[in-house]
């Protein structure tokens, strides 16, 4: 049997016809797009073609997509690059305490080169106050760096406020937008973004592509050094095959958008239903409304996120217990602890992430399946014992 | 019109077996290999499997084997990686270097660090003496590429890391061009850290890894999750990963077989040219160098011109590396070898692979016998673009 997949935050399967799409693009169609010759030129328009398709899903220009080997480069060319290229102007960069692991840890490395870096802090629905990023500003800054949506608690950033009180000051404002795009609509310009970082396998694109969106005109240096590819920005042979189902996914995830989201946020509003009437002691993280489709987070009061984890694995369901980036790290996530919620409860986290091909039924099937699981560990537990 | 391809330096056609091992891996098995359950479990196993393939090419164990997204940037990770180890000190390359290693040594001298280019001798060898003499307490690095995209030559990478492990120092090679070309084994070669890249054979795009020996400190140069130890973080492009997997495995199978064949067919290429075109000029080493690379000066005639032309036949080759095509410098790698501006614009780079025949041989060269007797005939007459 093979299990019933509730971890779309960790990535998404591709379409049959993005594969489809690749499969050329790794057998017939081989020319280095750098090469002058036809098959280098044929390479060249397909990748050109894909740069068209991922710039539409954004709302931007086609020539200010790079693209990159994931979402996490993404993240560190634009904020890595964004420093070096401004540390003249300035060394203060502003960010929030519920980025993922591939914002701060690049922001931990620029601190140690002497950036002072503000980390503003979220509500308990873990939304950022855009005036907590007003009030941060100083005359250093140069960039703010907020994500879009959440992957651990879902919750959707007021970008757009946060556009507006950047866009006077010259303050490059960037977000990582990997969790939040194919999920949510968005548009570079509405948001007021200078840069956004994307990554092909949350919108069911293949694993091991990115891009970088950088508004035309936005300084930013190279991270990785070489050749010309990617105006200069971006070294290294062009994945080809990857970047045009990249572009395929996009083109279909920007077509489908508007149903699955339909879809999803009855599904996810169904299962929050549903696990608030079976299951007591739990509560459900990130804002009720203003989170991406399909996405459901909690935490199961007295028990262990990994062992609910294991046991659903083993009766067919995948889900995650956090962000997967940190599942070796088990430490409490630093994005419960931004929302206010104790290292106890912290323990017993859960993250159901739906996809477009999830049905009634699996939702229906899990919601009779965790209930069990969740009396028997409890029964387990010591903390349990002790809180009744 | 049938597509003949002599790029083969620039990048190779993907393997059937390795296509297919990547499409089942596409269509079917789908997980984030950092997941706890059985799908993401199941990505896991997968890329470990293709670890342990690459490792064994080069005689690597598995846990020395670093995924990134390609030779680029496991050289650059190589480079700055341990750089960011110190605060200045000298790095040692030499003047042939792929454009990935240079760049990182001109962004490294920015940062503070000393960086010595080695010349080397008219064919394109890094020669002892003036190695040696570069090598100082404070030296961080030796990058010295094993074999060169442009004319093939083979650098003495045993001789050369043999003298820097004497002094404790630490010796990495891009390896880009020569892994599945030449067998090679890094306890033989003596380096703590090597580059290599899927599509140079017979891998799929976008894929490549570092060596890294065992002990070896490198700081990461992309930060996030835990992936690759913490090395490398980014969501793994597994199925590239499978593809460079297989493409190793398919090389180690097949490797010597077609390294003779390949240079049956180059050295059949060479005899014939040479004997129906007068003004060639073989660039760089003559025998110690990839079977299937030839760098020919064509005396009075631009490359680019001649690539055009063939092009238009549905003949692919290259004027100099894929990756500096279109900036209409001359290659600095051939000027190093002592060429002037003049002949180093006059040269092309045939790269032959194992797909190519011998039928396919004689299209080229008589393609070419066309193609400089026409330019020959107009020199002077073309107008300049």
């Amino acid at each position: 049997m093979s299990p019933v997949y509730f971890d779309h935050i960790a990535g998404t399967p591709p379409y049959p016809a993005v594969v489809e799409a690749m499969l050329p693009y790794l057998k017939e169609h081989y020319g280095n797009p750098s090469s002058l010759h036809q098959a280098g030129k044929a390479a060249k328009q397909a990748l050109e073609q894909a740069r068209t398709q991922v710039a539409g899903l954004v709302g931007a220009n086609a020539e200010e997509i790079y693209f990159t080997a994931s979402g996490s480069e993404a993240n560190n060319l634009a904020l890595k690059g964004v420093a070096q290229a401004r540390q003249k102007k300035g060394r203060h960069i502003i960010s929030s305490k519920i980025e993922h692991y591939s914002v701060l840890h690049p922001l931990k490395s620029l601190s140690r080169q002497g950036f002072e870096i503000s980390y503003v802090p979220v509500d308990e629905q873990g939304i950022v106050d855009p005036q907590a990023v007003q009030q941060a500003i100083r005359p250093d800054t140069i960039l703010v760096s907020i994500m879009l949506a959440n992957n651990e608690v879902g919750s959707i950033q007021p970008l757009a406020q946060i556009g507006k009180i950047t866009r006077d000051k010259e303050i490059y404002l960037h977000t990582d937008a990997v969790a939040a795009a194919g999920r949510i609509p968005l548009k570079v310009e509405e948001l007021g973004v200078d840069l956004l970082s994307l990554a092909s396998d949350q919108f069911h694109g293949p694993q091991g592509v990115g891009a970088l969106y950088a508004r035309q005109g936005t300084r930013f240096l190279p991270h990785i050094e070489g050749g010309t590819q990617e105006g200069g920005k971006r070294a290294g042979s062009y994945n080809v095959a990857g970047i045009v189902g990249m572009g395929c996914a996009a083109r279909l995830i920007g077509r489908d958008m508007p149903d699955i989201s339909r879809s999803l946020t009855n599904l996810h509003q169904k299962l929050i239903n549903g696990l608030e009437s079976k299951i007591g002691d739990i509560v459900i993280t990130g804002h009720k409304s203003q989170r991406i489709p399909g996405h459901v987070s909690l935490c199961v009061k007295y028990i262990e996120g990994e062992s609910m984890l294991l046991f659903l694995d083993m009766q067919g369901f995948a889900v995650a217990s956090g962000s997967a980036c940190t599942s070796l790290a088990l430490k409490r996530s630093q994005v419960l602890e931004a929302i206010g919620i104790d290292a106890a409860t912290a323990n017993g986290s859960m993250v159901i992430s739906l996809g477009k091909d999830n049905t009634e039924a699996q939702v229906d099937r899990f919601l009779e399946i965790l209930p069990p699981i969740v009396e028997r560990l409890r029964r387990m537990s010591p903390l349990y014992k002790l809180g009744n | 019109m049938k597509r003949l391809y002599f790029d083969h330096n620039a990048t190779t056609p993907i393997a059937e077996a390795v296509f297919k091992a990547m499409s089942a891996y596409l269509k079917g098995v789908f997980g984030n290999p950092s997941s706890v359950h059985a799908l993401g479990r199941e990505a896991k196993g997968a890329i470990e499997q293709a670890r342990l393939q690459v490792a064994d090419l080069i005689g690597a164990a598995p846990e020395e084997i670093v995924f990134v997204s390609g030779g680029t940037e496991s050289i650059n990770l190589a480079i700055s990686g341990t750089a960011a180890l110190y605060k200045g000190g000298r790095i040692i390359a030499s003047q042939v270097e792929h454009p990935a290693v240079l760049n990182s040594c001109a962004y490294l001298e920015r940062a503070g660090f000393e960086v010595i280019y080695l010349p080397v001798d008219s064919r394109g060898i890094v020669e002892i003496p003036p190695f040696t003499a570069a090598l100082t307490p404070d030296t961080r690095l030796i990058s010295i590429m094993l074999a060169n995209n442009e004319t093939g030559s083979i650098q003495p990478i045993k001789e050369l890391a043999a003298i820097a492990r004497e002094q404790g120092l630490r010796f990495h090679t891009d390896a880009v061009q020569a892994v599945g070309k030449l067998p090679l084994k890094v306890d033989e070669l003596g380096v703590q850290l090597l580059s290599l890249s899927g599509h140079k054979l017979y891998g799929p795009k976008g894929i490549g890894a570092l060596y890294i020996r065992s002990g070896t400190k490198i700081m990461p140069q992309l930060h996030g999750g835990h992936h690759e130890r913490g090395l490398r973080p980014g969501t793994e492009n597994i199925t590239g990963i499978v593809g460079l997997g297989a493409a190793c495995q398919l090389a180690k199978a097949h490797m010597i077989e077609d390294a003779a064949y390949i240079s049956k067919l180059a050295n059949t290429l060479w005899y014939k040219l040479n004997e129906r075109i007068e003004g060639l000029t073989l660039n760089g080493h003559a025998a110690k160098k990839l079977p299937g690379t030839l760098n020919i000066s064509f005396a009075g005639i631009s490359g680019e011109s001649l690539l055009m032309n063939l092009d238009l036949e549905g003949i692919a080759v290259s004027a100099g590396s894929a990756c500096s095509a279109g900036s209409l410098k001359a290659s600095h790698v051939l000027l190093a070898l002592g060429l002037s501006e003049e002949q180093a614009r006059s040269s092309l780079r045939i790269s032959i692979g194992r797909d190519n025949t011998l039928a396919e041989i004689d299209t080229l060269v008589e393609a070419l016998c066309r193609i400089v007797a026409r330019l020959r005939g107009r020199v002077g007459k073309v107008p300049c673009d």
